[in-house]
Formats: structure tokens, C-alpha cells, sequence
């Protein structure tokens, strides 16, 4: 894992003074809500729909146990005794006092934490693959890039005052596992025919109101020249993206009303002039961070047999795990979907206890995944039943991933001043519908996610089921859709029809669901069984 | 209160600055004032002859002006650039690394404050044309 | 029917007008009416509320004035998934209610 040196350790304690005096000058009336709101977006502070809400960032979703715990007693000292794991790899404190703001943000920053441009109209968190490290189809670990980019990113000058925010991805193998093509500017490594690393950066997509899959700029831009040319991207951006109206203001428009290949010329012709400038880092900048993700010391002799004689057990390995480059080892996925629970919540004993299991089993490792999720990427395949046991005591141990419980839903209406309706009671209520009816296991992979509001911040465009939730008269209903996939065979959801009430909404996904197992063929997932038969079977159980 | 913050020694340019297109249309003006949107590449031409450059924040929260003054001191430019409008003490920090080198805000600025502001960030992480060494190049001396 | 809400500024707690100051209590909140306006410029001008605005009210079922769009009621009340964290703690009937 990236450490901290005297220069990141001092850049946070520098901005935490920083936030002190802005927070102090708010306080004592010095500055107008209206002008310290941007302060506090830069520092993840929002005023929600009942309080303060903190988010914190985990860069590209990559935390030691240790942090684990020092997120834990955040959420002790400062909240309610829980903290809300985002579709951003993030973490969200939904009761923070302004007052308490401050030292909150010390106590991140002795742990080398911050929450840094996790909001505003600038560079937000980078994502990332959050198998990255253990994956056995990456070309590279994807996450010394995107350190490479936080830095770049941070307090960058000239891209604080963007005209909306933006988010970048970094991944490093074909298959996707950071909805990349959905992010502002998506960055895959590659190796090109010689054999070396590069990046192909898409750029241009995002969910929201207006959904885009970023089409590809450059196929490779060489390593060391890769923050130059993440420079010129965003300088088009900053100069050309529309401020007129902010729902047109996202990169997405300006690639999509530009056209590909005039925003790309433009880029190119920035890119040409700031390489006269020498903004790049050397790339023994890049190889020095790169010796933070090396590997930890694997035990070479570790064994793959396991006993699968507990039949609960056996089906979470089948379920939680996925396959680690080294023999012998896993990653294993904690859920944060219970039967009936809010997805992404984690009350402060889990996460001390999921810090203690990333000691004991990860080699004090942990990972937040797009999904809401916590995985553990390197455990041995022999130590999976006393991991299992341990989270399964705890409530952690639901073997739903990738499955119809595995439930993407943001905050909605019950915590955010945005929403327009509740999503996290849906998603309570589709879960328990399912345990009940025991058509989860059935079903196998089904990706089902929830927005409260047409931002879409529960990537309801992405799922091969997605509902939205509408504010109709007063009233909460809810639109299904179906088709879409976050995956590296990316496609946004359309909408079946008139929505429904919060009944007929969990009813309406349960018939989507039996028009997929009578219509299955094989082995198909119900996104490959949408994308055979279309949507005319569907529209007809749903409204014929 | 500070009506004009500069922070460089030579003698105020008094001239009132005059639009881009009015610049670009005649040839004695030694002050312009770029706005929002418009192009501050366009100038590049004809730098040897300007004094100041004003770049307008009609609202704090538009940034292209950011982007403005780097280009024009990416471009050589060593005459002054003054931000003025909706400028906050906040952002001066990130004005002075994109080129900016005078400030005045409708609102004027505590001098206090604006020091601190100036003087808070020891380190940077991105290089600008103002000469500071950013962290990765101390980490590789 | 209008009703005046806003924040506390240090804490962030909701606050609800109630006529002569700002209470935790939604079912406290006063209409407004015509006036308010007027008194949400001087509250805020005396830094008395943070970020405050002015919302649609109706007559509740005990005659006193309520949020009219059910997301108000939702910031009156509290996250109906979690009922531990409102004001009305072991109050099943309340998240029912303000649907």
C-alpha cells in the first residue's frame, strides 16, 4: 500500500489548518454560506437533508486495517456508531458537526487519510479495480497510476473551479470491474505490440441524467506522458465544458456536442503545447510509488484444498470469492447486503471487526468495491473457513455477490436533500422478497441497482435491472429498467414502461425475473437473456 | 483592506483595460481585460505591448480564468495579470500558481488574511510557470 | 400554508420556525404566512439559521401546520430505515406516517 512521505503527510496537515480557518471564519460570520459552501464541498463536508454528511476519500478504494479501525472510531466519536460505504468507493458519515469538522479531519490525517475533493466541481476520488494487486487478468496493478494521478490532482490550481465534477477510473485489464467507460475520463493500461505500458484514456462518460459511454480519445499514450496528457484533457474542459446550465455542464456533453474527434483535436493541440512545458513527472517518480504495491510475502506452499463439507460455508466460497494470481490464495468479498439491510452500511464493531480480519487474513488489506462491498484481496485459501466463521457471526457473511440481493441503492430520500424518493427501503424490501422466495440462487448473476433521483448516484442505468425513483405528484414511484451493464461489455438500461408504487415496484422485479428463468438458455445471465429476447416479453408480463 | 493586492515591484499600470476585441482591433492599448469564454490565446500575438492583462470572475465559482493566465504565462507573457471581480481570499493561493500576480476584488481583501492565504501551501504537487519546485522533483534531487 | 426551515449552523441540526424562534421539533413549526419571507432575511442576517428556505405547509391531522411534500416530513422526522436514529425513536407508526 501507498505510504505517505513528509511531503503527502504535510500537504494534509496543511489543508486540515486550512479547513480550521475557513471553518473558524464561517463560524465567526466572516464568510457567507454561499461563499465557504464551495470551502466545505472541497473538503467532502455537505449540509444533507438532516445534517452535516463527512465524505471520506478512499483513493482508488485501497485501506489498511489499521485505517479500517480509524474509520471505525470516526464513527464512534464524531457520528452515530455507522458509516455508509459509496458507489465511490468512498465513505459517508451522515450526523457531523461543522464544529467538529475539523478535528474529525486531523484524526483522518494522522491515519494518512483526508477528505479531500471528495465533493465540488473538481477532481473527486480516483476508482479503481478493486481486485487490482490480485487479479490474474491485469497487465499492471492499475492503483500506482491512479496515485500518480491523486497527487497531480490534488489542489490542482487551475481545475478547482471546474464547471461541474469529475471523476476518473483506472483499471488494467479487459474485463471491467470499475464501470470505467462511465466515468468522466476512464484510463485503461495497456501493453501495446512492443511490450510496453501505456494508457488508453476514454473520455466522456457518465451516468446522471444524461447517460454516455466514453468513447476512446487515445488508444496509448505513453507513461511518461500520461499526466500531460490528463492536463489537456481536463484544460479543453475547463475552458470549453458549458457553465450556462449545470445539467449540461459534465464532460460528457462537451465531447458528445464537440463530436469525438474535434474534442480530440483540440486535446491534442493542448497536449503538443504542454509538453513544451515539462508538467510531467520523471518516471522514477512513477517507479517510486510503484514499490508500495509490490506484493506481500506469499506463502509459496500455500495449499488450494478446502473442505467443503459445510454446506453454508462451501456456498459462500462458490459466491464470495474470486480467483488471486498466486496459488493457494483468494479474494474474498465481504458483503455489506444483508437479508433486509441498507446496503453499504457498517455499524462501527464490523468495521473494527473487518479491520482485525485484514490483519489476521489480508496481510492488513482491505478494499472498497463499486458495489458497496469490502473485499479482503488476498486471503489464504486455507485460513476461508475461520474467515467465514468469524464474518458470519457478525452478519457479514451473506453469500449474495453479483446476485439479486447484492443491491446497489444510494442514500435517497431518507438521507439525501437531492432524492426524490427512498431507495434503501426498495432495496430492504426486493432482498427480502427474494431470501423469502428463495429465487436468488436461481437467478445466479443479476445486477440490480437503485437511484433515488435522476443523478443516478445508484447507477440505476447500469443495472441489468435498474429502478429510479421519481417524485410524482408528491408521490414516490418508481421506474424500472432493464439492459444495463457496468461491465467491459458496457450498455445503459431502458426504461419498461409507465413506473410503479413502492408495492407494485418490488412485484414488477419479481416478474422481470420469471420472464428471465422461464426464458433462460443454458448458462445465460439474465443481462444475456435481455439482450437475446429484448424487451417486447418483458413490457408484455409487466403491463400486458 | 486592500483595494489592489500586487505582488510585484514595478509601477502600477493605470490604464483602464479595454476589451479583447477592442484590443485586437486597434494597436495602442497596453491593457486588456479577457471575460469568461473568451480566448486568451488570441493575445499571444501581440504580448511584447501589453502592460496588463485583467482577467474578470463575473462568479467565484466560473474558473476559466484559471486556465487564461496559465496559458498567457505558459506563452512568455511577463507583464501583469489582475484578477478582479467575485474574488475570494480563498482562492488566491491557486490565482498566484496559474500566473496571477495582482489582485482586486469588488469586495476588497483583508490584508491579514490574504497573506496567510498566500503563504499557507509550503509544498506543491504540480508544476506552474511560477517557478516552484513541485514535490516529486525534491523527492528524485 | 408556509413553513420556514433551515439549519443550525454549528451542530446542523434541522430547525423549524415555531413563530418566535427555531425548535428541533417539526410538529412546532408555525405558518409563516405571507411574512415568510421577511423573517427568514432577518434570521439569516442575524445568523440565527443556516441555509434556511421556505416550504409549502398543510393542516396535519391534529389541525397543526406539516410539511406538504413528503421529503420535508422525511427531514422533520428522520431516515424511516433507521428509526433508532430519529426523533422518535421506537415509534413505529412515525416513518408510516410521514409517507
Amino acid at each position: 500500500m501507498y505510504q505517505y512521505d513528509k511531503f503527502d503527510q504535510q500537504m494534509v496537515d496543511t489543508r486540515v489548518a486550512e479547513f480550521r480557518d475557513q471553518v473558524e471564519r464561517r463560524l465567526a460570520g466572516k464568510l457567507t454560506e454561499d461563499q465557504f459552501k464551495p470551502l466545505r464541498l472541497m473538503n467532502g463536508l455537505y449540509l444533507q437533508l438532516h445534517a452535516y454528511m463527512l465524505r471520506v476519500a478512499i483513493p482508488y478504494g485501497t485501506l489498511s486495517g489499521a485505517q479500517m479501525h480509524v474509520l471505525a472510531d470516526i464513527a464512534d466519536k464524531y457520528d452515530r456508531g455507522y458509516g455508509h460505504f459509496t458507489t465511490r468507493q468512498n465513505i459517508q458519515y451522515n450526523w457531523i458537526k461543522l464544529a467538529e469538522a475539523p478535528d474529525l479531519l486531523e484524526d483522518l490525517a494522522k491515519a494518512e487519510m483526508h477528505a479531500i475533493q471528495t465533493s465540488g466541481n473538481c477532481i473527486r476520488n480516483i476508482s479503481s479495480d478493486h481486485f487490482a494487486g490480485a487479479a490474474a487478468d491485469e497487465v499492471a496493478d492499475p492503483r500506482p497510476y491512479a496515485e500518480l494521478l491523486r497527487q497531480w490532482s490534488s489542489f490542482h490550481p487551475e481545475f478547482s473551479y471546474l464547471p461541474r465534477k469529475f471523476k476518473f477510473a483506472v483499471i488494467a485489464s479487459e474485463e471491467d470491474r470499475a464501470a470505467m467507460r462511465l466515468h468522466d475520463i476512464g484510463i485503461r493500461i495497456v501493453k501495446n505490440d512492443a511490450g510496453e505500458l501505456g494508457a488508453a484514456f476514454y473520455v466522456g462518460g457518465g451516468m446522471g441524467r444524461t447517460p454516455m459511454i466514453a468513447p476512446l480519445v487515445r488508444d496509448f499514450v505513453p507513461l511518461d506522458q500520461l499526466v500531460t496528457y490528463a492536463e489537456a484533457c481536463l484544460r479543453v474542459y475547463n475552458r470549453y465544458g458549458r457553465r450556462d446550465n449545470k445539467y449540461k455542464a459534465r464532460i460528457k456533453i462537451l465531447v458528445h456536442e464537440l463530436g469525438k474527434e474535434e474534442y480530440t483535436r483540440q486535446v491534442e493541440e493542448e497536449f503538443a503545447l504542454l509538453l513544451e512545458q515539462n508538467i510531467e513527472p520523471p518516471i522514477a517518480e512513477l517507479e517510486r510509488i510503484k514499490m508500495f504495491f509490490g506484493d506481500p510475502a506469499y506463502d509459496q506452499d500455500a495449499s488450494s484444498e478446502i473442505d467443503r463439507s459445510d454446506p453454508d460455508f462451501a456456498l459462500w466460497v462458490d459466491t464470495n470469492t474470486k480467483a488471486h494470481k498466486q496459488p493457494g490464495y483468494v479474494s474474498a468479498v465481504i458483503s455489506l447486503k444483508p437479508v433486509g439491510g441498507i446496503p453499504g452500511d457498517a455499524t462501527t464493531a464490523q468495521m473494527h471487526l473487518m479491520g482485525d480480519l485484514a490483519a489476521r487474513y489480508s496481510f492488513d488489506e482491505a478494499r472498497v468495491t463499486h458495489t458497496q462491498n469490502i473485499v479482503l484481496p488476498h486471503v489464504k485459501i486455507s485460513d476461508l473457513h475461520a474467515l467465514w466463521t468469524e464474518l458470519d457471526a457478525a452478519g457479514l457473511g451473506t453469500a449474495n455477490l453479483d446476485q439479486i440481493g447484492d443491491i446497489i441503492a444510494c442514500p435517497g430520500l431518507d438521507y439525501c436533500s437531492l432524492a426524490n424518493a427512498r431507495s434503501i427501503p426498495i432495496a430492504q424490501q426486493i432482498s427480502e422478497r427474494f431470501a423469502k422466495n428463495g429465487k436468488g440462487d436461481t437467478l445466479g448473476e443479476l445486477k440490480l441497482k437503485i437511484s433515488g433521483c435522476i443523478n443516478a448516484c445508484g447507477h440505476h442505468h447500469a443495472g441489468h435491472i435498474g429502478i429510479l425513483g421519481v417524485d410524482r405528484k408528491g408521490v414516490e414511484n418508481y421506474q424500472l429498467s432493464l439492459g444495463g451493464s457496468e461491465a467491459e461489455d458496457t450498455s445503459l438500461a431502458k426504461i419498461t414502461g409507465p413506473g410503479f408504487d413502492e408495492a407494485g415496484i418490488v412485484d414488477a422485479v419479481e416478474t422481470a425475473a420469471d420472464v428471465y428463468l422461464a426464458a433462460r438458455e443454458g448458462e445465460e445471465r439474465f443481462i444475456d437473456t435481455y439482450r437475446r429476447i429484448g424487451m417486447a416479453p418483458f413490457k408484455e408480463a409487466l403491463y400486458g | 483592506m486592500v483595494e489592489l493586492l500586487r505582488l510585484r515591484k514595478d509601477e502600477t499600470h493605470s490604464e483602464a483595460a479595454v476589451t479583447v476585441e477592442a484590443f485586437l482591433g486597434r494597436t495602442n492599448a497596453g491593457a486588456v481585460r479577457i471575460e469568461p469564454g473568451e480566448d486568451g490565446r488570441e493575445l499571444i500575438p501581440h504580448l511584447d505591448r501589453i502592460r496588463l492583462v485583467e482577467v474578470n470572475f463575473p462568479v467565484f465559482g466560473d474558473g476559466r480564468g484559471y486556465s487564461a493566465a496559465r496559458i498567457l504565462r505558459e506563452a512568455g507573457f511577463t507583464g501583469e495579470i489582475r484578477a478582479v471581480g467575485d474574488v475570494l481570499v480563498d482562492q488566491i493561493a491557486y490565482m498566484r500558481r496559474c500566473g496571477f500576480d495582482a489582485f482586486a476584488p469588488d469586495t476588497p481583501l483583508n490584508a491579514d488574511d490574504a497573506k496567510n492565504a498566500l503563504e499557507r501551501w509550503g509544498e506543491v504537487y504540480q508544476p506552474t510557470t511560477d517557478g516552484r519546485r513541485p514535490i516529486w522533483a525534491q523527492r528524485h534531487e | 400554508m408556509k413553513i420556514i426551515t433551515g439549519n443550525d449552523l454549528e451542530s446542523g441540526a434541522v430547525t423549524w420556525w415555531n413563530g418566535q424562534g427555531w425548535s428541533l421539533r417539526v410538529e412546532d413549526a408555525a405558518d409563516a404566512g405571507d411574512s415568510a419571507e421577511a423573517i427568514l432575511a432577518r434570521e439569516e442576517a442575524a445568523r440565527r439559521v443556516n441555509a434556511g428556505y421556505i416550504i409549502e405547509g398543510e393542516p396535519g391531522s391534529d389541525g397543526h401546520p406539516r410539511p406538504a411534500h413528503v421529503k420535508d416530513r422525511i427531514r422533520g422526522l428522520g431516515p424511516t430505515v433507521r428509526l433508532d436514529l430519529t426523533l422518535k425513536p421506537g415509534d413505529e407508526i412515525a416513518a408510516r406516517e410521514v409517507i
